[in-house]
């Protein structure tokens, strides 16, 4: 990994790129520094830390943030000697001699196959437009800062305090879409596409830090398009002392002696008011990283009008350079599930770029022979972090160290700067060897952190790696206790004696190895499952792929047009011909699945289809079968046939209906059938589809008088362009409250046609009016697929509340399931727009080859075991294991449970289900949490 | 621990038994789990019941908590365990402030823990259930109910009259509670019994030696000398 490096020159071509980088000069050795940050305490220079957001102050010389990789220093611009020669004081108490002056910019050239750009994104710097009074008067912040205020890392540690008089701000405003969706100088015309969630997002932590705040949020449309973010819209909304207000302010003044901000807003009812507040958060939108530009000069990649990648809606990861890859927001604002389906997405397709070479450049990781200790007295080793001044500076870790070794069995006790350096591991493992250590405590973070890393140091140190325990002397003592340096340093010494106690009675276990049976098994042939499919057919991987269905090609045979206008039938005939030809693809039609058994690497699927009844063995399984259309009860549906869904529209359009096409006006209305108490989520595609409709439909006959009635229009991010292009040429847009929805009846015009009456309250004038439309379009909401609860019990994956697959963590594995080997892609999941399905799949593909590439899944030794003879067959631990591992079988002795070992998750739920302790979690065995709990009231 | 599933009865109990003035649990979000465990309703289950123990035997309830949250709410956190710490101080020290010496302390927190077996059997199902409106946590145990889980506590006695020593009972009982061998009359250890009930089920229904009483001391058992079966000799019977 290369940081604080760049491209200075790319040659060749796809498969065969030569890339000259830039190292730019960090003025520290990488190797030397341990990020120790005693440098940093004795640099003279104070500059405003950028890192947060220059509301603090860092040094010339220091670590960019707390939880940089690597984690060591730089120096920067400001340093005395690079200025002026003078200082070197860090050069002298540096003990790693790792200040290096002399240090030059070094060219580093690389040959790599493929590239992947993922520079993000840079936040709209309000001062292009002088009108918010950023950075002229005190209190007003972006959301950036705000968002650096509210971190336990940021400048008051996690205390909002206002820049003025460092008083924490009781009444805090946001404004949105400040730099998105506006056409002005220096604005941007597209949605950020995150700010409405983010914002409420700071509303919460707002209302978290003091439950009385008054949080007012000055807000356009709310775009709560993303999964959930409708319940957390709501959520939001309902906390007391929070207010939504449908305005646009203006910033008119600071007080002088307060310094707090007056906006001016107008209200329906009240008109133009003005009101005091101690903080105004301006929501900044997403622009293209400032590094775009020269990036596509570099590598001859175009760039949209934005300024943000370009990209086609038939693969949005690719650019328009071969062998050359975009993820995350460079692509354009996204949320962070998109920005990782791009992420998964963009590993499979450079996987499909240089499959040929896979493996060809790893070696095997060798460990030594397991000492067996069975017999051996226990001989602890302590070692005690410093996490440079992480811990050191709140913890006395030279008396924790004096303390450990004073307690029984410990044989060695150490303190090291940082555990988890290269240096400090090697120690470990050195230590295990010569003083013949058989358990191992590291006070020090969070196991989340550097578990697996000290776990090598004892594979490397000749001992079984479950002999490990980490005591968390930072995240739970010096970081939450800092300021109670006595007391932090008493319950460091407690947690480090709780460690010991179950350290005592820890077992070696043996994580074992699966074989991957490297077929894959994709469910559902629409655009998500054939792109997956093929995605993983190219790198070398059967694919078996089902549909239950006679044809391929799911709800895209119903769609012709996307907004940006790529022809979809075109697209899919393509596609549905390569998934044919592909030799490794064997598609199965009329499917019905009859059984799925199996775990990672090793399912196994009976079905029948057209094939006849077939037993497909895969390691891994991908469901991407697709939602249905809500067929609406409300507005006549059914009952006149001039009410159709917009789907039923668009099918119409391009049918080239005379009725439709020759209509003299369209009333469509959106968030039908959802957004309500029965299915309160959004919907998410329906604002783009009636755009592409109004849009498409004012193309062939201008005269068409189209209104859209909507409740939030949510074109997110590019899709805002088009939202206006509808309202410039024309498209009336009214919005409506869901409490008084529109009413649509038969009648007739004022000339005597038959019509559609539509009566609707106007919010802007004030007052109800009536519309007549020849046809009525409803954006009828997207269901979850009648077949979710089937397959999600069949293979054992979870639903949401919404009856949408729910993936193992909504932001940060969105392609995947919580079971093992199981993946998801397309509006499965949730409803997502074809191009945002495709990214899916191209991400579930990802995911799935970073299985199906290697011979062996290993599974972990924590995991539950019966003890047969204690087991009554009460069948407690069967009810509760959610992933189908335990069963009850007939032995001599009654029924017993059996464990799958493979199938276990180590939660544990089954051993405290269990009455009699048959069945035990290896690794956090009653024994061992027992042997803690006692050790606490020892001390 | 890996889940809050993990949260046994044992744990809690163990923990006052230690004198914890106050046990305080952290999960997840309800609905919230990053897979599809959702140990943290199990764990509330056994926390409701808990607390419903500890009213029956004259602990405040109020000692123990459990509070959902996510990883990124530590100011919530904090708050949570400061106003936690508060109130167990304002509690005062275990056993003291409810009235009970250390003797009666220690012999109610034994007499729970011995019985947590035949309450997580007694109580199985519930302990399974996913309340999902808060409205219903404070029903899903009653006082009543556990007035009831004690009044009706069984015991298991084998009758000596009819135990004919077959072993299947022994070799069946989980905690080895049952003594005797071959020709040797089977005696339930009361101490050691976890009155699952599985020496009921599986005496063989020809024998039904077994007895489950309620409400009733258990006879003495059978002074050793006078264990060991006489039978008729095999020619006899046919």
């Amino acid at each position: 990994m290369l940081s604080y490096t760049e491209i200075d020159r790319v040659e060749g071509e796809a498969g065969d790129f030569n890339v000259t980088l830039q190292k730019k000069t960090r003025y520290v050795i990488e190797s030397q520094c341990t990020g120790c940050n005693t440098c940093v305490e004795y640099c003279p220079v104070k500059v405003p830390d950028v890192f947060n957001q220059e509301i603090s102050k860092n040094k010339a010389i220091h670590i960019y943030f707390a939880q940089a990789i690597p984690l060591i220093t730089y120096i920067d611009e400001n340093c005395l000697y690079l200025k002026e020669k003078k200082c070197r004081i860090c050069e002298a108490v540096c003990e790693k001699k790792a200040i290096d002056f002399s240090q030059k910019p070094e060219k580093v050239e690389i040959k790599v196959g493929a590239i992947l750009l993922a520079p993000g994104f840079e936040p709209f710097d309000p001062r292009v437009r002088d009108i918010y009074g950023y950075r002229k008067m005190a209190n007003v912040v972006t959301s950036m800062d705000y968002e650096r205020l509210l971190s336990s890392t940021g400048p008051y540690e996690g205390e909002i305090r206002r820049n003025s008089d460092l008083k924490h701000p009781h009444k805090v405003a946001w404004i949105q879409c400040v730099g998105s969706r506006q056409v002005i100088p220096g604005g941007k015309s597209y949605c950020s596409a995150v700010c409405c969630t983010y914002t409420q997002k700071q509303v919460i932590l707002t209302k978290d830090h003091d439950p009385e705040a008054e949080c007012t949020v000055f807000h356009n449309d709310i775009r709560s398009y993303g999964k959930d973010f409708e319940r957390f819209f709501q959520r939001t909304e309902k906390l007391r002392g929070v207010r939504f207000i449908r305005s646009y302010p203006t910033v008119v003044r600071e007080v002088p002696e307060t310094k707090n901000v007056i906006l001016r807003y107008t209200l329906p009812e009240e008109g133009v008011k003005e009101e005091e507040f101690d903080m105004v958060v301006l929501s900044v939108g997403l622009n293209p990283p400032t590094s775009g530009n020269k990036l596509a000069q570099q590598l001859g990649i175009e760039l949209n009008s934005h300024g943000f990648c370009k990209t086609h809606p038939s693969n949005p990861i690719q650019t328009n350079r071969p062998g050359i890859f975009v993820s995350g927001a460079f692509q354009g604002p996204m949320d962070i599930p998109e920005a990782v389906f791009t992420a998964n997405g963009a590993s499979s397709q450079c996987g499909e770029f240089l499959d040929y070479r896979r493996g060809k450049l790893t070696t095997e990781r060798i460990y030594p022979p397991e000492r067996d200790v069975s017999q051996e007295e226990l001989r602890i080793g302590v070692f005690v972090c410093h996490c440079g001044a992480n811990i050191g500076r709140v913890v006395d870790v030279p008396s924790v160290v004096e303390y450990s070794s004073k307690l029984p069995h410990v044989v060695h006790a150490q303190e090291q700067l940082f555990s988890c350096s290269t240096e400090s591991t090697n120690q470990i493992m050195q230590v295990i060897r010569e003083k013949n250590l058989n358990r191992v405590v590291v006070a020090a973070c969070t196991p989340k952190t550097h578990e697996p890393t000290f776990r090598y140091s004892l594979r490397e140190g000749g001992i079984n790696q479950y002999f490990l325990d980490m005591a968390n002397i930072r995240e739970h003592c010096s970081w939450v206790h800092s300021r109670e340096k006595e007391e932090s340093t008493q319950k460091a010494k407690e947690l480090v004696r709780m460690s010991l106690a179950r350290t005592c009675h820890l077992e070696p276990l043996q994580d074992f190895d699966l074989p991957v049976h490297k077929a894959a098994l994709v469910v559902g042939g629409g655009i998500a499952g054939m792109t997956c499919a093929l995605s993983i057919a190219n790198q070398g991987h059967e694919v078996h792929l089902i549909e239950k269905s006679s044809d391929l090609g799911g709800m895209a045979r119903r769609i012709h047009e996307t907004l940006e206008g790529m022809d979809v039938q075109a697209f899919l005939n393509d596609l549905i011909q390569k998934v044919y030809q592909h030799p490794l693809i064997r598609v199965y039609t009329n499917t019905a699945i009859t059984e799925a058994t199996g775990y990672v690497g090793n399912f196994l699927t009976r079905i029948t289809s057209d094939r006849g009844k077939s037993e497909i063995q895969h390691g891994a399984t991908v469901i991407a079968i697709g939602a249905e259309v809500y067929q609406p009860k409300e507005y006549l549906y059914g009952e006149d046939e001039r009410v159709m869904t917009s789907l039923e529209l668009e099918e119409k359009i391009y049918q080239g209906n005379e009725d439709i096409l020759q209509a003299e006006s369209l009333v469509m209305i959106q968030c039908v059938g959802c957004r309500n108490e029965e299915r309160n989520y959004c919907s998410r595609i329906c604002c783009s589809e009636s755009i592409k409709n109004a849009l498409k439909l004012k193309t062939l006959n201008p005269k068409m008088d189209i209104t859209i009635l909507f409740r939030d229009m949510r074109t997110y991010g590019f899709k805002e362009d088009y939202y206006r292009e509808a309202a410039n040429r024309g498209v009336k847009f009214i919005r409506y409250e869901p409490q008084d929805p529109p009413q649509v009846l038969a009648g007739e015009s004022e000339e005597g046609r038959p019509v559609l009456k539509v009566n609707t309250m106007d919010y802007l004038l004030g007052n109800r009016i009536e519309m007549d439309a020849d046809f009525v379009a409803l954006a009828a909401a997207t269901l979850p697929p009648a077949e979710a609860k089937e397959v999600s019990q069949l293979f054992k994956v979870g639903l949401g509340p919404d009856g949408f697959f729910q993936e193992a963590h909504v932001k940060l594995r969105p392609v995947e399931f919580g079971t093992d080997g199981v993946y998801l892609c397309g509006t499965s999941h949730y409803p997502k727009l074809i191009s945002e399905a495709i990214s899916q799949a191209y991400g579930a593909a990802g995911r799935a080859l970073t299985l199906l590439s290697h011979d062996t899944v290993v599974a972990s030794g924590s995991i539950c075991v019966v003890e047969e003879k204690r087991c009554i067959g009460c069948g407690a631990c069967v009810e509760a294991c959610t992933y189908g591992a335990i069963e009850l079988y007939e032995t001599r002795q009654g029924k017993k449970a059996k464990m799958n070992p493979i199938l276990c998750k180590g939660d544990g739920v089954c051993n405290t289900k269990c009455p009699t302790g048959a069945i035990q979690l290896k690794h956090y065995t009653d024994e061992q949490l027992i042997a803690e709990i006692d050790s606490i009231a020892e001390g | 621990m890996m889940c809050t599933g993990r949260v046994d009865f044992t744990f809690i109990f163990r923990s006052f038994a230690k004198r914890a003035d106050g046990v305080f649990i952290a999960g997840c979000r309800l609905d919230e789990c990053k897979y599809i465990t959702h140990g943290n309703y199990h764990t509330l289950n056994t926390v409701l019941l808990t607390k419903r123990l500890m009213e029956y035997f004259g602990l405040n309830p109020d000692r123990l908590r459990i509070e959902f949250m996510s990883s990124a709410e530590g100011g919530r956190f904090a708050e949570t365990v400061n106003d936690f710490v508060k109130q167990v101080r304002s509690i005062g020290p275990l056993g003291k402030s409810e009235g009970l010496d250390e003797g009666e302390l220690t012999s109610k927190l034994n007499q729970v823990t011995t019985l947590i077996p035949y309450i997580k059997i007694a109580k199985k199902d519930k302990l399974s259930s996913q309340l999902k409106n808060p409205d219903l946590w404070d029903q899903l145990f009653t006082r009543e109910e556990i007035d009831a889980l004690f009044r009706e506590l069984p015991s298991y006695y084998i009758d000596p009259e009819k135990c004919q020593a077959c072993m299947t009972c022994a070799r069946r009982c989980p905690v080895e509670a049952i003594s005797g061998g071959k020709n040797l009359i089977h005696i339930v250890d009361q101490e050691k019994c976890i009155k699952c009930g599985t020496c009921l089920e599986v005496c063989p229904p020809k024998f039904s030696a077994v007895t489950k009483l309620i409400g009733q001391p258990v006879p003495p058992p059978v002074p050793e000398e006078k264990r060991t079966i006489v039978r008729k000799g095999k020619g006899k019977e046919s």
